[in-house]
């Protein structure tokens, strides 16, 4: 399982990746692997909107699961990753590369100060496989 | 083994059912509004037939063998209640008739009524919802109507366990409330001090199914209720499991507000290949006036001469219809029937026998299969479908290699709070003999486990379709007969 | 101790096994002072008592097959091969659960793949579950879609009066627990085309009924535009019989189709269990609740059929379903699958036909005769209203005594139609009833 050093983690399993001012977001690899054969990815922002913390962004299901996906950070809507909606299974094969959701404009990265780096973050999905 | 679609076996031009030509003279169709094409198969009658007869062996039935899946009381569907729903008399009633010329449907359904507050403990009684999961809305919304009548209006929370069916948080939230989640302590039971930690002025209830899933009767349900109660909030019963308090306890002395039966669980209705159920509401006395209607009441009182006149009534306060017309008439003559035939003792003696099997059962095999609350269950238990020893192998497996023996496999993956869950209710219906079948091919499949887990990880190999391929389904999303893509 | 097959030896070795010496002592969880309750219920009956106990209660009633019934407004007599019932018996289909485990449920599998695919061909949409328990809870399932596609920030519903009375009050029992408008339907003089003027920004859905309440039917082209233009969904509930004949109600913009299919091969049996349908666009599949089966392969190569899409439901997704539908009709979609593969192309549309046919032969006899006056304006399909010299309920009494059951009083739900009566004609309806009904109707009139 992966753990890329770059990025910040949240307890709901989201990942960002963080360049200037913009947060590149999308779920773990412990996420995917929890959730299995992943069938069906939507996004439900859109570019420009304005988005908090904590908010709602998407929904990913497999067969045995559904997970709602939260936003790390607030700011605005930049991008979207239309092509997963074809390609949900991107999630499973790369999801810290290709399979990401959504890039914002962050409005207050000291947000990312409270989420968890690799380290701790590995070590909380240790805890969890108990 | 594959059988065609009904659509695949229409031959264009088929000599079409027969009906009568009409004997009025004919009217000019509506101008612009009738549809140029009817796509629908074309089929002679003997085709029809052996096409549903052929689907008809790719099932597995309680007729055909045991069906031991938890919380679902498989039990064997009499015969007698299918002959009785069928009578003219019943099958060919309006639900609209004057309430005058239906008096034997509507004395069945006071009955029946009548019966279930009996075996409940309760004050009043609807027999209109349609299933467990409607029934639950409808308790909830009872809940929810009593307060708002006191003037109560800041509750907003339903507690649940965390070991609860998943309809009890959806009907939560179908009913506008807050769900907030109980864990369970090392015993199964609802944790009390999680619980204690959220009693306050506004929890609207607790939902508790009793026995739980995992087959235990509460071990502290009177501190449990005595809690919810005390901060002024009502305990809504899931009676998904009231096979096994048949004349043993009433939930009502155990001090339950509102309680669902399943009519087709405890009372030995089919289940039809997932439906129709029955939903039936028991209610405390000051609920009664909350109850969705109509429901069959005694308008006139009868003496020497006249029988009693029977009619539909809206109770005073009612949270409305939840459905349309009175219920599922056609379920409550099937219950009315087995009920009729039990009697006290019959049913004190379904309970007996439902939980005699299931500890019988659970003690064949907890040396072989982890049971995590291993004690004296009620009508069902879970043991964990896992071994250290064997790492591969799932509950799933388990399942999946027990159709290969001949058996329906019990629930997995439920409940929640079990790993590899198999949950196992065999009802009383079932004989000793089959018990100990069942139990020799579990223990089978567990030295299988270890010595060819592919053996189970491939299961099932006897039955006429092998295991499917459920991603392929959810992501091509085939969901009618489509000629170009049918393979 | 009816259906328990254990003996006295058996009942020895198993708690011997248990460790236990009486059945009471498993038990020991139950509160004492609560424990084994005295039932108060009659005494057991054998099987052959409790037949002759139900055959008495069934002749209790009148029944249809012995009075002309002229009853509908939502249940109607038709007649039911007798292929169907012989379908529902085969005790494979009726003591099978839920299909959880494919391999060994591919009979209940498919054919409710077939219900689904024969829905989508009658409503002419693209997609179907596997049922709701009827048509009621089917039109409130449209209104909680509806208000979850709008993420709940739509609150207006806008209902046709000429919806099912019952329907409207189930709608309203669904949702008293959110922070909903439902309106539209306190005015019954509310059409297609007025109620076009109710749709606003805030409006979630809009919701009809083809044919109508009072049997009309009616092209809501305009309306379901409206609908569109608004960003409201538009939904119409349907009897799936008439859709045999009539245009579906795709091709006037519906988004979502719900009815109940009663008709199709399900008995009246008193109310119930009858069959909710739900249809809708692909595009709306994940927001559609109920169980939904779908088409796959199995590992052996085999086309086949497995529940799909369920994380939409409450099992897996809990308090944040949007519906706790769990249990469906499961044996009356076999019902109406038989009834329709038995029935179809030529058959459904004949019995579609023979119904308006004989209606508006009943329709205009009982115009022409004095004191009585057909209510309906336009087009309608096998229900028509007519306006009646007197209450409902007296010529009711009197046409029992006919050994016919007339029509419903829409009094009872409709302020301004008292006097008013909703009779059905079917293909089950004889010219001869038929005729005895007008004959009988003439001479209450006269008093």
């Amino acid at each position: 399982m992966e753990f890329p050093a770059d990025l910040k983690y949240t307890e709901n399993d989201e990942w960002i990746r963080l360049e200037g001012n913009v947060g590149t977001i999308g779920i773990t690899d412990y996420a995917q692997e929890q959730l299995s054969d992943v069938v069906y990815v939507e996004v439900s922002v859109s570019v420009g909107d304005t988005v908090a913390q904590g908010d709602t962004f998407a929904a990913v299901e497999s067969v045995k699961a559904a997970a709602d996906v939260y936003l790390p950070a607030s700011g605005k809507v930049l991008e979207v990753n239309e092509g997963l909606a074809d390609a949900p299974e991107l999630v499973n094969s790369d999801p810290y590369g290709e399979a990401w959701m959504v890039k914002i404009e962050l409005s207050d990265p000291s947000e990312l100060d409270a989420l968890m780096d690799a380290a701790a973050y590995e070590k909380y999905c240790q805890e969890r496989s108990h | 083994m594959a059988e065609p679609l009904i659509y695949e076996l229409s031959r264009a031009g088929c000599p079409p059912f027969p009906l009568p030509d009409p004997d009025v003279p004919l009217s000019e169709l509506p101008q612009g509004l009738t549809r140029e094409d009817l796509p629908l198969p074309e089929l002679p009658e003997s085709e029809v037939v052996r096409h549903f007869v052929r689907l008809s062996q790719l099932n597995y039935a309680v007729d055909i063998g045991f069906y031991p899946l938890g919380s679902c009381t498989m039990k064997y569907n009499p015969k007698i209640n299918e002959d009785a729903a069928r009578l003219p008399g019943f099958a060919f009633t309006h639900p609209l008739q004057d309430p005058e010329t239906v008096q034997g449907n509507l004395l069945l359904m006071y009955e029946l009524q009548e019966w279930l507050k009996e075996i409940g403990g309760f004050a009043g009684v609807s027999l209109q919802p349609a299933a467990g999961a409607h029934g639950e809305l409808t308790g909830i919304l009872i809940i929810r109507a009593y307060h708002l009548h006191r003037g109560d209006k800041q509750r907003t929370k339903i507690l649940i366990p965390d070991s609860a069916h998943g309809t009890n948080p959806a009907t939560t939230s179908m009913a506008g409330f807050t769900m907030v989640k109980l864990p369970s302590d090392e015993r199964g039971n609802v944790d009390l001090e999680s619980l204690r930690a959220e009693c306050d002025d506004t929890v609207a209830g607790l939902m508790l199914t009793n026995p739980n899933t995992l087959g235990l009767f509460e071990e502290h349900l009177q501190e449990v209720i005595d809690l919810v109660h005390g901060c002024g909030g009502l305990v809504y019963g899931d009676g998904a499991n009231l096979n096994a308090l048949l004349g043993v306890v009433r939930p009502g002395d155990l001090g339950f507000d509102v309680l669902h039966y399943n009519l087709h669980k405890t009372f030995s209705t089919p289940h039809g290949g997932g439906g129709p159920g029955s939903g039936p509401v028991g209610v405390c006395e000051r609920l009664v006036d909350f109850l969705p209607g109509p429901i069959a009441a005694k308008v006139e009182e009868g003496d020497d001469e006249m029988p009693p006149l029977f009619g539909l009534i809206m109770p005073a306060k009612s949270i409305g219809r939840v459905k349309a017309f009175q219920g599922h008439f056609g379920v409550i003559v099937r219950a009315y029937t087995y009920i009729r035939m039990q009697g006290a003792a019959g049913l004190r003696a379904v309970a007996d026998h439902a939980v005699l099997n299931a500890n019988y059962l659970r003690v064949r095999l907890h040396d072989t299969y982890h049971v995590p609350y291993d004690r004296i269950c009620m009508h069902e238990f879970v043991a964990e479908g896992r071994w250290d020893d064997a790492p591969q192998v799932r509950a799933l497996d388990i399942a999946k290699r027990l159709m290969d023996y001949g058996f329906h496999p019990p629930t997995n993956y439920f409940p929640l709070i079990v790993h590899e869950a198999l949950m196992i209710e065999p009802t009383e219906t079932e004989t000793k003999e089959t018990l100990d079948a069942f139990a020799r091919a579990m223990l089978k499949i567990a030295e299988e486990a270890r010595r060819d887990p592919e053996l189970l990880k491939s299961a099932p190999h006897e039955t006429p379709f092998g295991r499917v391929d459920e991603v392929r389904a959810a992501k091509q999303l085939i969901l009618r007969y489509q000629p170009e893509s049918q393979g | 101790m009816a259906f328990i097959p254990h003996t006295e030896e058996d009942r020895r070795a198993m708690l011997a096994a248990i460790g236990v010496e009486r059945i009471e002592e498993l038990y020991q969880a139950v509160p004492q002072e609560v424990r084994f309750p005295e039932l108060d219920l009659p005494e057991p009956l054998s099987e052959m008592e409790a037949a002759q106990e139900l055959q008495a209660l069934a002749e209790a009633n009148v029944d249809t097959q012995h009075f002309a019934c002229f009853l509908g407004a939502g249940a109607y007599r038709h007649f039911i091969p007798s292929v169907v019932d012989h379908v529902l018996r085969r005790s494979e289909f009726y003591t099978a659960y839920t299909p959880y485990q494919p391999e060994i449920s591919q009979g209940t599998l498919q054919a409710a793949f077939e219900f689904q695919s024969l829905m989508c061909d009658l409503t002419g949409m693209e997609v179907s579950n596997a049922s709701h328990y009827d048509g009621a809870t089917a039109l409130a399932e449209a209104v909680i879609m509806a208000m979850a596609h709008h993420r709940g920030k739509r609150t207006r519903f806008v209902l046709s009066p000429a919806i099912n009375p019952q329907y409207r009050q189930v709608v309203r029992t669904y949702m008293q627990g959110r922070d909903v408008q439902l309106v539209g339907d306190d005015d019954l003089d509310n059409d297609g085309k007025s109620l076009t003027e109710l749709v606003d920004e805030n409006t979630a859905l809009v919701a009809v009924q083809y044919p109508d309440f009072f049997g009309r039917i009616e092209d809501f082209s305009l309306l379901g535009e409206a609908a569109h233009a608004a960003g409201a969904l538009f939904a119409v509930v349907v009897n799936p019989l008439a859709l045999g004949l009539l245009k579906p109600p795709a091709e006037f913009g519906a988004d979502i189709v719900v009815g109940e299919a009663q008709p199709l091969g399900i008995p009246l049996s008193y109310g119930g269990p009858y069959l909710g349908i739900f249809t809708t666009r692909k595009q709306y599949v994940r927001k559609m609740a109920g169980r939904i089966i779908g088409q796959t392969m199995d590992n052996r190569g085999q086309r086949a059929f497995v529940t799909t899409l369920t994380p939409r439901e409450q099992h897996i997704r809990r308090e944040r379903a949007t519906s706790n539908i769990c249990t469906n009709q499961g044996l009356m979609t076999l019902a109406a699958t038989t009834y329709l593969a038995l029935m179809g192309k030529q058959g459904l549309r004949k019995v579609a036909e023979l119904c308006y046919h004989k209606a508006h032969y009943a329709a205009q006899s009982i115009n022409a005769l004095d004191g009585y006056e057909l209510w309906n304006q336009g087009p309608f399909f096998h229900e028509f209203v007519v306006k009646c010299p007197r209450p409902v309920a007296e010529i009711n009494d009197y046409l029992l005594e006919y050994e016919i059951l007339g029509g419903y009083d829409l009094g009872r739900d409709y302020p301004g139609l008292e006097n008013h009566m909703l009779l059905a004609v079917t293909e089950a309806n004889s010219r001869d009833e038929i005729d005895d009904l007008i004959q009988a109707l003439e001479e209450v009139a006269r008093g």
